[in-house]
């Protein structure tokens, strides 16, 4: 039986003291071992970012690629050998802002790479600016009187793209984190699963209300496909579908049975968990969808081919004697 | 009984929707097929259906036919086909004086005139008949008659207006109507197919209805080499030489190509040729196309993609990383007009110093240069064999002249391909240890115990680890630039195209110009000139031989179509004086034009 240690490289890790990228990379390799994967058949490819440093400390392939093109490098791969088990590793800056493009096009494909997105609301390898998923009026380098920009919200982005699967886990939920990654892996599609990682060095504390374990209860909700979503302190609050509007109520004063029940396959359900971006968010299997994998698509549909000399053959030829 | 000429110019022009394009190249393939040598050059504007009737809404089509073998398309036309009268303003300037204007007259009615910009009382084609021999027909009316008892619906009717004049054309130039008939019904079938054979027939007949024998003309058969042939233009080409280099290498290539002119007919004939071993993928974006090609040479595959200058830009960044990565990469560029979006249907060959330097860092790979349709097949299997051979990512230089122009190609003997080998994949070579080349193995996923990891940040020496130390940073940026110099090993004996090793005038060109100068070379040497044609095929790095072969001439003259980038490139490795022929108009270089060019030379020395 195989270790998360089995699957560390030789490569001293560079990270920051205290940084939440430790525990993505422990738990990671630790998911690894636990579904016993395969060095040898394993890729991991990254943008660039703190975050996309961590396919050098993976005892296993990898490409640490250019700024946002992962998807891209990562849907090469995999057409050029369905058969690897390909993971992406990612950051909000990377897939979010200068990649944007690569991620909403692997998603909507549905290749088969699960996408650890490594979301800290900072950009941190830079120094601190203000990112893509930083809320509106946070104070930065770039924006030392707070930014005015509209964050983009990963979750709504995905279920645009036609992503069929989206999750959300955080640094400081190790167990979760495994669950999350695990189902990512066995879902054999695109499967993004937003990680809240805390950059203790520029934006430390971003998600605390949610990670801490004092508050965690009163802000952040783990669906669970099929049960009521309940969260609180003793499970006391539940959400409460009142026709398209979301409201929470007393489990004391309302039967379970009658809030929301989490039903991972409801798209629609899945844009009303998406949209809440405020003290109240839900982390889990937000959604998913069985779909065609990509790759495996367009082998098939290139499974006809003709040789060389049955192409030079083609269309109107003649003969010189 | 017709007259017979050794070589036949036809500048065939019409609307961007008249199937002028179509029309030229049923010609030139029963042309090839009856044995005369054949060169093409398509002239169309960037629009799809540009303003109906206007000169800029202009598409041409010319070719040159002869009983020898020729190398370019021609100079001025013997004959001119005017589908209306703006392809006769466009383009009367190149018809030779005394030669044959075809006019299709319903296209000179005062509507067209008043469209093409001509006054109500000008009356172009009574002028003509004052320089040139003139054939008027209403080809409409013609085609319409032909086709009156043909479901189809006017429109549809007056679109086989082509076909008709293809007839007349089969008839005057002496083609087979048989072959061309035979080549009309596999393309088209049902009703269409009926119209347009029908549309062909009455336009054949038209001649010797109209006696019109005294204007029949005909190419003799040239002896060609005994083989099997077929026409193909440069993109088609390639896109077989892609083919040919994933079966020589024997493994898959992944070609992953975005939308742009004129590059995107190589996505296209791959996606419908169905090659073994080739997966066409149309990727989001230029990055992407790179990045994804890049990611499938890193497991094993041999990533290609193509593209033009605005597209080659965006690439830059995934060419950068294929350089410090040291992967196999195969990137063509079809050049066109530029900067920016530029001339996206015209040609230039200006993108050499993008090639070349449009990376950030010392980042060399190996250039090559595909100077004509039957040669590119050969050209991207030596592409691909480099690429793989030597780890490296390599430009293909192509531009819109050559992605269009049609040739007759002999199909070659697939053992006379070269043969590609892949560098040793052995596990316990570190990841960047060098081979006595400088290339270091090809490791990939699905290798066990092969684990390694490669980026974009520095390189460790031998291991790939990532290393920021000074010393090793020089020694990599040695490294590499020495494994590219390497590559001339690939490299056969410099030759020239025609002419001796010695003489007054040495003309260098490289790409598509290679059949202008070669004509031009041959009438200047025919002139009695000591003139001698090199084309270069390696852009970098250069032929080791090429700066001694210099010595041997008086002159040293570098012929391209830009303001001067090749001559840039050599004059900053040699002490000797090279002098500069060059062109950005968006046409090609016509062989009398270089021979005029040249001969000012000639006559300064």
């Amino acid at each position: 039986m195989k270790s998360g240690k089995d699957f560390l490289s030789d490569q001293e890790v560079r990270w920051c003291p205290g940084c939440g990228d430790y525990s993505v990379l422990k738990q990671f390799t630790e998911v690894l071992a636990l579904i016993d994967a395969d060095p040898a058949n394993t890729v991991v490819v990254s943008g660039i970012g703190c975050a996309s440093r961590l396919p050098y400390y993976v005892n296993a392939y990898g490409i640490h690629s250019l700024h946002g093109r992962a998807p891209a490098v990562a849907t090469g791969i995999k057409l050029a050998n369905p058969t690897l088990d390909v993971w992406l590793i990612t950051g909000d800056g990377d897939a979010l802002s200068i990649g944007g493009n690569h991620l909403i096009h692997a998603l909507r494909r549905n290749v088969g790479v699960p996408i650890l997105l490594f979301n800290n609301e900072i950009y941190g390898l830079t120094k601190g600016q203000y990112s893509p998923t930083s809320r509106a009026g946070a104070i930065s380098k770039s924006t030392p009187l707070g930014s005015v920009d509209h964050p983009i919200n990963p979750q709504t982005l995905a279920l645009g793209a036609g992503a069929t699967f989206l999750a959300r886990s955080m640094d400081r939920h190790p167990a979760h984190l495994r669950e999350m990654m695990t189902r990512a892996k066995a879902h054999g599609g695109s499967a993004l699963v937003e990680i809240y990682q805390n950059c203790n060095v520029f934006h430390d504390g971003a998600f605390e209300p949610f990670t801490d374990k004092k508050t965690q209860s009163d802000h952040a909700i783990f669906l669970e496909h099929g049960q009521p979503i309940t969260f609180g302190v003793d499970q006391d609050k539940a959400l409460w579908l009142d026709g398209q509007t979301v409201r929470i109520v007393s489990t004391m004063e309302r039967p379970l049975s009658e809030c929301w029940i989490h039903d991972e396959t409801d798209p629609m359900k899945a844009y009303a968990l998406a949209r809440m971006t405020g003290e109240l968010r839900p982390f889990g299997v937000l959604y998913r969808e069985d779909r065609p994998v990509f790759e495996i698509e367009v082998h098939a549909a290139h499974a006809q081919t003709r040789s060389l000399e049955e192409v030079l053959a083609l269309g109107r030829t003649w003969t010189v004697t | 009984m017709s007259k017979t000429l050794s070589h036949l110019v036809v500048l065939i022009a019409g609307d961007s929707g008249d199937g002028v394009q179509l029309l030229g190249s049923q010609l030139i393939r029963a042309a090839a097929q009856s044995g005369q040598d054949v060169r093409t050059l398509s002239d169309f504007p960037a629009e799809i259906r540009a303003p109906q009737g206007t000169v800029s809404g202009v598409s041409g089509f010319q070719f040159q036919m002869a009983s020898e073998a020729i190398f370019d398309p021609g100079d001025a036309a013997d004959v001119l086909v005017a589908f209306n009268v703006a392809g006769w303003i466009k383009h009367q300037s190149k018809l030779k004086e005394g030669g044959l204007l075809l006019a299709s007259t319903d296209g000179f009615d005062a509507r067209s005139k008043a469209i093409a910009g001509l006054p109500a009382e000008a009356e172009p084609l009574q002028d003509a008949h004052s320089r040139f021999q003139v054939l008027e027909v209403d080809f409409k009316k013609l085609t319409a008659e032909a086709l009156k008892d043909t479901p189809l619906s006017g429109k549809e009717k007056s679109r086989a207006k082509n076909m008709t004049i293809l007839g007349l054309l089969t008839w005057l130039y002496s083609q087979s109507v048989t072959a061309m008939e035979a080549d009309l019904k596999r393309q088209f079938s049902g009703d269409l197919g009926e119209a347009n054979l029908r549309a062909f027939q009455a336009g054949y007949h038209l001649g010797e209805t109209a006696e019109w024998t005294a204007y029949r003309r005909e190419v003799p058969q040239r002896q060609a080499q005994p083989g099997t042939y077929k026409t193909l233009s440069g993109s088609q080409a390639i896109a077989l030489g892609l083919a040919a280099a994933a079966r020589q290498l024997g493994r898959q290539v992944l070609y992953a190509g975005y939308p742009i002119t004129p590059a995107s007919d190589i996505l296209h004939e791959l996606a419908r040729l169905r090659p073994e071993g080739v997966l066409p993928f149309q990727a989001e974006d230029e990055i992407a196309s790179i990045t994804a090609a890049l990611g499938a040479s890193f497991a094993g595959s041999l990533g290609a993609t193509a593209s033009s200058g605005p597209g080659i830009s965006l690439k830059g960044e995934g060419l950068g990383l294929a350089v410090m990565m040291e992967l196999p990469l195969v990137v063509i560029n079809v050049q066109r007009g530029g900067p920016s979006t530029g001339l996206p249907t015209k040609m230039e060959q200006s993108d050499l110093f993008q090639a070349m330097y449009g990376r950030h860092g010392e980042a060399p790979l190996p250039i090559m240069a595909i100077k004509r349709t039957g040669e590119a097949m050969h050209d991207l299997v030596m592409a691909a064999k480099i690429a793989v051979e030597s780890m490296t990512p390599v430009i293909v230089l192509s531009d819109a002249y050559i992605a269009n122009s049609a040739e007759p190609f002999r199909i070659p003997e697939l053992v006379s391909l070269p043969t590609i080998t892949a560098p040793q994949a052995d596990v316990d070579r570190l990841p960047y240890a060098r081979d006595e080349y400088g290339v270091r193995p090809w490791i990939i996923p699905g290798t066990s115990e092969g684990m390694h990891r490669i980026g974009g940040l520095e390189t460790e020496v031998e291991t790939g680890n990532i290393s920021y130390d000074a010393s090793n940073h020089q020694t990599m940026v040695q490294q590499r630039a020495a494994k590219v110099q390497s590559v001339t090993r690939f490299y056969g004996p410099l030759n020239a195209e025609v002419g001796e090793s010695s003489g007054d005038l040495l003309v260098i060109g490289w790409g598509s110009t290679y059949g202008a100068l070669r004509t031009a070379v041959e009438a200047l040497r025919s002139d009695g000139h000591a003139v001698t044609h090199l084309h270069l095929k390696h852009l970098v790095p250069l032929h080791p031989d090429l700066f001694p072969f210099m010595e041997g001439f008086h002159q040293v003259v570098v012929v391209e179509m830009n303001e001067g980038q090749l001559v840039q490139v050599l004059r900053s490795q040699t002490q000797r004086e090279l002098a500069f022929v060059g062109k950005t108009s968006g046409q090609p270089f016509g062989a009398l034009e270089v021979q005029q060019r040249l001969a000012q030379h000639l006559s300064e020395s």
